[in-house]
This record gives structure tokens, C-alpha cells and sequence, in this order.
């Protein structure tokens, strides 16, 4: 039996115990960029509405 | 006899780890003073439950966390305190500080998606709001999502914001030339009405409901703590809401934060994850304020001075004074303060913001 079908022997040999699964996927930061565009928009959009409500309660409750 | 050596055997090493940690959270709070009010009821309650059979993890810390953490009513509760202690006045008087606030909410978004390589989406979400630099934000957005991981998260966002003062000058200073950091912001003193003072809690929660209505609970309650300090007839409610609400509620949330400080929930590798992501978020959050500033810098004729932009982080009032801090180092004329501390509770705003928002993405 050569060095390459033990080890393909030993990556298929079916284990008594399964191994804790690490969960690590780094695709998932670009797939998730799209939550820090929208997220940041979201945010700059609501600022800048409370920024003019807050010029116009300012202009019209001046003392 | 066998009764004792049976309660005795029945330690374990990782229990003991807990409570060495619970000690140490003790010991930060009383000998470094880093947020006592939290770690220190937090560190004790990590010990009681961490004791083996404890009844104070299945009877009063579990009826506690039930009662004020699981339905999110303690942290909105702690948001009328801080409502009521937040003065808007510098914010009011210069409304455009409050670009620097929603800038510094950078690092969340950033802290996502690097934690959702580790963590699934929901757990990714609830470790990235540690960058709103806001305890009940943190824990209020973590419980509605279901994370597992409440206990270390809170952690992780009352540790950071003690650490403000030395995790933030290194980044401020890596980013800024002294050129910058000497530039002076002259404070024009503009008197805001009493009605504007009325007006601004009662618009800020019907604009952000409005848009973002997850967020509602979050920045209500911040508001209507703000409206009771403003509307000049409840003083004694403001007062109240100020010191003993506050306090009550701080001993409360952190001993029954504790319910998630079990060895089996808080030793692992993804605990240590956690930590490190929360650093993440707070680096980025205040390159995000500074760098948004110097972009600004680029198109205005009236510079601002880059280190206003980190106030934007929501710690309130440590981020505001060390960037004036920060400033009189660079120019012992600069004074950054009314500036700073603008932007500084424009970061408290925002990062309730970004919380709903985290909820308007993620919730189910």
C-alpha cells in the first residue's frame, strides 16, 4: 500500500467521535461588506435628517 | 462529613478559573477603578455562580437575568439615567458635530464582517455592537438576537470603554501629524432655547423611530431621561433618575450579567475571540472619527482639527476629555473640550442608532 492511499484511507476512515467543528469562513467578510454599506448609509442618513431638524428647531425656537 | 468532601470534590479546575476571574474583575474595579459600578457587582456574581450547586445561579441571579436582562428591561431602565445626565447643549449649539458621531460607528460594521469569519451572522452581529462603545446598547442588542455569547460580550464593551484612555491616543496619534493635532477650533458660546432644549429629545426619537423603529426602545428611553433633565419642572425625577435609578439598576445588571459568567459558557476559545474582536471595534471606530475628519478637512475652508473625530465613539465623557486632553498636550492653548464633548454625546446617539440598525439587519 503506497503513502497516498493511506492517507486517503485515513481522511475517509469513518471516525468514532466526531471532531468539535471550528467555524471559520472568510469568504463571509466580503459576502457581508454589504451590511457596512447599507449599515453606514442607514447611518449617515439618519444623522443628517436629525442635523437639519435640529438647525430648523434651532432657527425657530431661538430666543 | 461526606457530605462536605462531596461539595468540595465537586470544583472543578475551570471553576476555579471563574472565580480567579470573578476576583480579578473585582480587583480591576476597586484597585484600577475601571468601571467599579459594572465589574465589580459583575466579578462578584461570577463567583456566586460559579460555585458548585450554587442556588444564586438557579434562584435570584436566574430570576434577575429573567426578570431585568432577558426582556432587555434593565439596560433601557439605566438608558433614563443617562438620558437625564447628558447635557446637549454643546451638540445643539453646533449640529454638525454629530457627522463625527455616525463616522465613529465605523468599527462595527467593520468588527461584522471580520466576526462573522469566526461566528455565525447572528453571533458576528452581536459581537461587532461591542464597537457602540455602550454597555446597555451592547447588551440590550446581544439578548434580542439571542446570542450565546451575552456574558463575554459585556465584558468585552465595559472593558474597552474603561480602557478608552489607553486604547485611543496610540490610534489618534498613528494618525495625525502634531500639525494636526495642533490646529485650533475657537468655541463661539450660542445660547439655545429652553424650547429648543424641549424640542431636541422629542424630534431625535421620532426621526430615528421613524426610519429605524427597532431602535425605538433604545433611543427613547436615552430621550426621555434627556427630557425629564430639560423640561425644568421635574427636577427631583431628573435627580432621582440621575443617581439612584442609575445606580439601582447598574448593581442589578451587574450581578445578573453574571447568569452568563459559567465556566462552560465563558471558557473557550471563542471568549478569547470575542476580546480581540471588541479591541478591533474600538481601533476602528476611532480611526473611522479621525480619518472622517481629515476627510472633511479636505474640502472645508475652516479646519477641524482630526482628533474631534474620535470623540465620536460613544464613551461618554472619557473619549471627549482625552481628546481635549490630547489637544492641550499639542498646544498647551488648544482647547478642544466643548468641541470634543459635542461629538462625544453625538457618539452616544449614534451608537443607539447603529444598535437598531444591528437589530433592523439581524433580528428574526
Amino acid at each position: 500500500m503506497n503513502l497516498l492511499s493511506l492517507m486517503l484511507a485515513a481522511t475517509t476512515a469513518p471516525t468514532t467521535e466526531a471532531a468539535p467543528q471550528m467555524f471559520f469562513q472568510p469568504v463571509n467578510f466580503v459576502t457581508n461588506l454589504q451590511y457596512m454599506g447599507i449599515g453606514m448609509l442607514v447611518i449617515f442618513a439618519v444623522i443628517g435628517i436629525i442635523i437639519l431638524a435640529t438647525l430648523l428647531i434651532n432657527y425657530l425656537f431661538s430666543d | 462529613m461526606d457530605i462536605l468532601y462531596q461539595n468540595l470534590l465537586a470544583f472543578t479546575w475551570q471553576d476555579l478559573v471563574m472565580i480567579l476571574i470573578g476576583c480579578l474583575l473585582i480587583y480591576l474595579a476597586i484597585a484600577k477603578e475601571m468601571e467599579p459600578s459594572l465589574l465589580l457587582p459583575m466579578g462578584f456574581g461570577t463567583i456566586l455562580v460559579n460555585i458548585p450547586f450554587s442556588d444564586a445561579l438557579v434562584g435570584p441571579i436566574k430570576e434577575l437575568y429573567e426578570a431585568g436582562i432577558a426582556n432587555e428591561l434593565f439596560p433601557l431602565l439605566l438608558f433614563i439615567g443617562i438620558g437625564a445626565m447628558i447635557d446637549f447643549g454643546p451638540l445643539l449649539s453646533n449640529p454638525k458635530l454629530m457627522l463625527f458621531g455616525a463616522a465613529a460607528q465605523f468599527g462595527i460594521f467593520f468588527t461584522l464582517c471580520m466576526a462573522s469569519i469566526f461566528f455565525p451572522e447572528i453571533d458576528a452581529a452581536s459581537i461587532a455592537i461591542i464597537g457602540a462603545a455602550d454597555g446597555p446598547t451592547s447588551i440590550a442588542v446581544a439578548n434580542t438576537l439571542g446570542s450565546k455569547y451575552v456574558g463575554a460580550i459585556t465584558v468585552a464593551a465595559y472593558s474597552y470603554m474603561a480602557l478608552v484612555p489607553i486604547i485611543q491616543p496610540p490610534v489618534i496619534k498613528l494618525l495625525t501629524t502634531k500639525k494636526e493635532r495642533m490646529i485650533r477650533m475657537p468655541y463661539e458660546q450660542k445660547s439655545v432655547s429652553k424650547l429648543t432644549r424641549i424640542m431636541f429629545p422629542i424630534i431625535i426619537t421620532v426621526v430615528a423611530s421613524a426610519i429605524v423603529p427597532q431602535a425605538t426602545a433604545l433611543i427613547g428611553f436615552l430621550m426621555f431621561g434627556n427630557l425629564i433633565r430639560e423640561c425644568g419642572v421635574l427636577d427631583s425625577l431628573s435627580e432621582t433618575a440621575q443617581k439612584v435609578l442609575a445606580n439601582l439598576i447598574t448593581i442589578f445588571l451587574g450581578i445578573s450579567v453574571a447568569f452568563n459568567m459559567t465556566s462552560e459558557q465563558f471558557l473557550k476559545f471563542d471568549t478569547l475571540l470575542i476580546l480581540a474582536l471588541g479591541l478591533i471595534a474600538f481601533i476602528v471606530d476611532t480611526a473611522g472619527g479621525v480619518l472622517f475628519a481629515k476627510l472633511l478637512n479636505l474640502f472645508s475652508k475652516k479646519k477641524i482639527n482630526p482628533m474631534i473625530g474620535a470623540a465620536g465613539i460613544s464613551a461618554f465623557p472619557m473619549s471627549g476629555r482625552i481628546v481635549h486632553k490630547m489637544g492641550l498636550e499639542a498646544d498647551p492653548q488648544n482647547f478642544l473640550l466643548m468641541h470634543s464633548i459635542g461629538v462625544n454625546v453625538s457618539g452616544q446617539i449614534a451608537s443607539v442608532i447603529a444598535g437598531g440598525i444591528i437589530l433592523n439587519l439581524f433580528s428574526k
